[in-house]
């Protein structure tokens, strides 16, 4: 099924939580997960939730994190 | 002397803040805000980046454990956008203390203070300590730190123009006016503008471009240190009047 992760559409499988969603980017990207805060169709979802949010089909994600800035 | 910057009840030793953005690298960067002195760093909240991993990252260098981040709204234009994205800096960093910035325009980047205003309402309803971005009226400036702001930031110049503070009469009354900290944010461009800002009665100065554009950014960093303790200084000793004409330094008494 077909999410838009940061304005990007991207095909996950059924079934798919967050947190599988973000150990998936994480072993591709080697980067640790941590610090990246997750927006799901305009709702934050809590580092507690990760596990427990299914994603569905048309899901909007946006993964945030740190950069520099004035 | 210890001469403490309380915001919202922590205490910081160092009374300048500086930015994260412009640098030539992460490290660069890192070094800068060391030569600065600088406790508190302020930094933008973005996309992760998914398709070049390799790059660099500000966390692995500009360390949270060594600073405290500040975490702003750059580039929001709307109350809502800036509410958004404060929230989720919350949720990646875990922090309340933010800097609250809504912009009018891109050729300005003057605050609109309106969307300001309705943001740090929303925001410290929310839990936030909202440090806030502002121009430099005196009546806003009030309103904000009557809804409930930690700081108030008002500009010297416009953002990364380097004008120093333009305005030193109202930054005055804004300092004379206000119970929190008042910290000038953005327009700083040299030391002498940032021992101006200190000597107004400024509790702190925040600066990004003044350091990362200079052809030294570390020297420069430094000196900006040693900017605002003087100026901190000489606002607590208090300067000599202003006379109109001479007054001998050496006595006139025994002169040949």
């Amino acid at each position: 099924m077909q999410i838009t992760l940061n304005g990007e559409p991207r095909q996950v499988n059924p079934g798919m939580t967050v947190a599988m969603l973000l150990e998936e980017l994480s072993e591709a990207t080697g980067r640790d997960p941590r610090g990246v805060a997750v927006e799901r169709n305009l709702e934050i979802v809590p580092k507690s939730e990760h596990a427990f949010t299914v994603l569905e089909e048309g899901d909007r994600l946006e993964l945030v994190q740190f950069v520099g800035g004035g | 002397m210890s001469d403490p910057l309380i915001i919202a009840g922590k205490t910081y030793n160092s009374r300048l803040i500086v930015g994260t953005g412009k640098y030539a690298s992460y490290q660069q960067n890192a070094d800068a805000a060391r030569a600065a002195g600088a406790e508190i760093v302020t930094v933008a909240l973005r996309r992760v980046n998914l398709s070049d991993p390799g790059k660099e990252i500000l966390t692995d260098f500009v360390k949270p454990d060594e600073f405290t981040y500040l975490p702003n709204t750059a580039g929001c234009y709307t109350a809502d956008e800036a509410v958004r994205t404060l929230r989720l800096a919350r949720e990646a960093g875990g922090w309340n203390l933010v800097k609250l910035e809504v912009l009018a325009d891109q050729k300005t980047l003057y605050p609109n203070m309106p969307e300001t205003l309705t943001a740090a309402k929303a925001l410290i309803a929310d839990g936030f300590e909202v440090m806030v971005y502002c121009s430099d009226d005196p009546v806003y400036a009030k309103m904000l730190e009557e809804a409930g702001c930690c700081a108030i930031m008002p500009l010297g110049s416009l953002i990364g123009s380097g004008l120093g503070i333009m305005n030193p009469v109202n930054i005055r009354l804004i300092v004379e006016q206000t119970r929190v900290p008042v910290i000038v944010d953005a327009g700083v461009g040299t030391p002498s503008d940032a021992a101006m800002a200190m000597e107004l009665g400024c509790d702190g100065v925040l600066m990004n471009t003044a350091i990362a554009a200079a052809k030294d950014p570390i020297l420069m960093a430094s000196a900006m240190k040693h900017a605002v303790i003087a100026g901190r200084e000489g606002y607590l000793a208090g300067r000599m009047p202003k006379k109109m004409y001479a007054d001998p330094s050496s006595p006139l008494a025994g002169l040949i």
